[in-house]
C-alpha cells in the first residue's frame, strides 16, 4: 500500500498546516479510526452504505460503531459516544431522535454531543448541484452557525406557573470565536464577503454583542467585505435573490432556520452535508439533521447528503484523493435523472444510487484502475 | 349590557349595506357611549367604534419613517378621491428622540380612536439598549396580541410559486421580543424569551376562531419544542388544548426549521399557521418573499380593543424613500383591511378590486416586482380604475 500513501513528508505537513484543526495521526498501519454513530431513522441504513462504499474503494478508514439508544433515559450511552470521539478525534453520525414525551430534563442527545465536545462551528456549504431541478440556479453559500450556545442552551424555568422563561445566552468569547472561524474560512476559500445575520434591533444586548464581535473580527480582515442583515430580511432575500449571499455567520437559531431555507433552495435535505468543527474534534453529518423516520428502511432515502458528509470527513483526514474520487462519482450519478431518489423527483432506490456510484468509481477511479 | 346590545343590533339593521350613507341614523347618544367599552360580542368579533361625527370615522395615522409618509399620503389622496368617510388624525413619532412622549401620545390617540394605520418607525441602533423599539412599545402598550398576515399570490405578479394562500397568525407581544436582557457577567448576555400560558391560549384561540370564520381546514403550529422544551412545549400544549375545542379543524405541528424548508419547496401544503413571535417574523418574511416581496402584503395587528394596520413585513424602506419608486400595494391593501375592520366593506372591495385590476390586468408594476412604474403612476391608475368602475362615483 505504500505507493498509495498520499501523506508523504512535505505534502502531509503542508496539508496539516493549511487546515485549522489537524487530523489525528494515522496510527494503525496508515489506517484511520473514525467513530460511527448510526442514530435513528435513515441513519443506520445510509451509514451502512457509506461503509460499503468505503470498503469498495479501499479507503483506509476503520469505523468504530457506537450506538446511542434514543429511548433510554440515562446519559451513559451518549457519554460513551463522546469518549469514543475524544479518542478518535473524528466522527460520522446520523441524527439521534429526541423523544418529546420524556420530561424536559432529558436533553437532546445531539445537543449534548455538540456541547461536550465543544464543536462550536457548524459549517454548511450550499451549492446548486448539477442535474437537480431547482427554482433557483447558481447558489453557492457557506453558512457558519454558532453551534453551542444561543437559544440552544436548554436553560428554561417556570418561576410562576404558566410563565416560562427561556434563556438565550450569547457570550463574547464564543461570538469572537465563531466570527474568527468564519473569516478564516472565508479567506481560505477565497471568498469576498461575510454577512452577519442577527436581530439586534429587538435583542439589542444579545445579538448586539454578537454583531459587535463580528465587527471587531472583521476589522482584522480588510480584504474581506463585511456587512450585516436582519434575519427576517435575510430569509426574504434568500427566497427571492439567493445569489447575493456569499458567506454567512450567525447565532444558533437563525443558523438553524437559514440553513434549512438554503437546503430547501438547493433541492432538499437529502443533498447537503454538514460539518461540526471544534478545536480538537470534528463530527460530520447531514446538514439539516433529519431523522427521516417516515422513510426509514424503505430504501428510498437519498444517500447523497451522508455520502458527501463522508467525503468532507475524508478531506478532513487528509485523504483528499479518495474524497474527490467519491465526490466525482456522486456528482456524475446525480446528473443522471433516472438515478434520482424520490425526494428530488425521481424513482430510484437508495441501493440503485449507491451501486451506480460504485460503478462510477470503478470506471474512473485513479486508484482501482491502476490494478487492472 | 342588554341595552347596548339592543342598540347595536338596531344600528346594524339600519345599515342596509353601505357604511357611511345612513351615518346620521346611527349617531350614538350618551347611553350608547358605554357600548364602546363593551368591545366584543359573543362571537368575539371586534366591534368598530361608532362613527360619531356625522357618520365619519376618525383613524389615527402614524407616518413613520422611510417610505411610510409618502405611501400614507397616497392613501389619504385615494381616500379623498373615493369619498371614503374616514378622517385621519396624524400623529408624528420622531424616531431620533430618546424620550417616550411621542410614542405615548400616539398610543393615547389610538386608544381614543380605536383604529390606526401606520408606517414603520425606524429603530436607531446606535442609541443605548434602554431605548426600546417604538413599534414594539406600541404593540405591547395596546396589547395587540395577534399579528395576522394573509399571503396570497397575485396572478399578475411573476413568482416562482403560484397560487399560494397562507394565513400566518403570529403572537405579537411576548416571546423573544420581550426586550428583557441583562449582562450579569461581563461578556455573557442573557436574553429572556417569555412564553405564558395565557397569551399562548389567547393566540391559539384567535387562530382557530379565524380559521373557522374563514372556512379554513387546517391549523399548523410552528415551534421548536425539541430544543426549547418548556417554552415552546407550553405553546404547543396550549395550541393542542384549544384545538380539541374545534374538532372540525385539523391541527398539526411542525418544527420551524422543517417549516421553512417546506415553505421553500412546497408552500401549498400550508393553510393557517400559528406561532410565537420570532418564528412568526421569519416565516412571514419567507412567505412575503414567496408571493413577490415586501411591497405586496398587508398586515394587521389586532388586540381585543384596538387594531393597527401596516405592511406585513414592517420595512422602513430607507434606501428608496422619497424617490417615488416604492410599491404602494401593501399599504393600500392595509388600508382596505382597515376599511373592512370599520365595516366599510363596499369601499374596501372597490379599492381592492381596482388595485387588483392595476396589478393583474394593466400590469403596472413598480421596480420591486420587476416593472418600471412609479408610485404615483400606480396610484393614478388605481384612481382611474375606481372612476371607471366604482359603484359610488358612477351613480353621480
Amino acid at each position: 500500500m505504500c505507493e498509495l500513501n498520499i501523506w508523504g513528508g512535505v505534502g502531509g505537513a503542508e496539508l496539516r498546516g493549511k487546515r485549522s484543526v489537524s487530523p489525528p495521526p494515522a496510527k494503525y498501519g496508515g489506517r484511520h479510526t473514525v467513530t460511527l454513530i448510526p442514530g435513528d431513522g435513515i441513519g443506520p441504513e445510509l451509514l451502512n452504505h457509506v461503509r460499503e462504499l468505503f470498503r469498495f474503494c479501499c479507503v483506509p478508514v476503520d469505523f468504530e460503531v457506537v450506538t446511542v439508544d434514543s429511548s433510554v433515559v440515562s446519559e451513559d450511552e451518549i457519554n460513551n459516544a463522546v469518549t469514543a470521539i475524544r479518542r478518535n478525534g473524528v466522527a460520522l453520525k446520523g441524527n439521534i431522535e429526541t423523544n418529546h414525551n420524556l420530561p424536559p430534563s432529558h436533553k437532546s442527545r445531539n445537543n449534548l454531543l455538540r456541547t461536550s465536545l465543544d464543536l462550536y462551528a457548524n459549517v454548511m456549504h450550499c451549492q446548486t448541484l448539477p442535474g437537480v431541478q431547482t427554482r433557483h440556479k447558481d447558489i453557492d453559500i457557506i453558512i457558519i452557525r454558532e453551534n453551542t450556545e444561543g437559544e440552544y442552551s436548554s436553560l428554561e424555568h417556570e418561576n410562576v406557573p404558566g410563565v416560562v422563561e427561556s434563556l438565550k445566552i450569547i457570550t463574547r468569547v464564543n461570538s469572537l470565536r465563531i466570527a474568527e472561524y468564519a473569516f478564516k474560512l472565508a479567506r481560505e476559500k477565497g471568498r469576498r464577503r461575510v454577512t452577519a445575520v442577527h436581530k439586534a434591533n429587538i435583542m439589542k444586548l444579545g445579538d448586539g454583542l454578537f454583531l459587535q464581535c463580528c465587527k471587531e473580527v472583521a476589522a482584522g480582515y480588510p480584504d474581506i467585505a463585511f456587512d450585516n442583515m436582519i434575519v427576517d430580511n435575510t430569509t426574504m432575500q434568500l427566497v427571492s435573490k439567493p445569489q447575493q449571499f456569499d458567506v454567512m455567520v450567525m447565532p444558533n437559531l437563525y443558523g438553524n432556520v437559514v440553513s434549512n431555507v438554503c437546503a430547501g433552495l438547493v433541492g432538499g435535505p437529502g443533498l447537503v452535508p454538514g460539518a461540526n468543527y471544534g478545536k480538537n474534534y470534528a463530527v460530520f453529518e447531514t446538514a439539516t439533521r433529519n431523522t427521516g423516520k417516515s422513510i426509514a428502511n424503505k430504501n428510498v432515502a437519498n444517500p447523497t447528503a451522508t455520502l458527501l458528509a463522508s467525503c468532507l470527513m475524508l478531506d478532513h483526514l487528509g485523504l483528499v484523493d479518495y474524497a474527490s474520487m467519491i465526490r466525482k462519482a456522486i456528482f456524475k450519478t446525480l446528473s443522471e435523472t433516472r438515478l434520482h431518489t424520490a425526494d428530488i423527483g425521481g424513482l430510484a432506490t437508495t441501493s440503485e444510487v449507491v451501486q451506480s456510484i460504485m460503478r462510477e468509481v470503478q470506471k474512473t477511479g485513479p486508484l482501482t484502475s491502476e490494478y487492472i
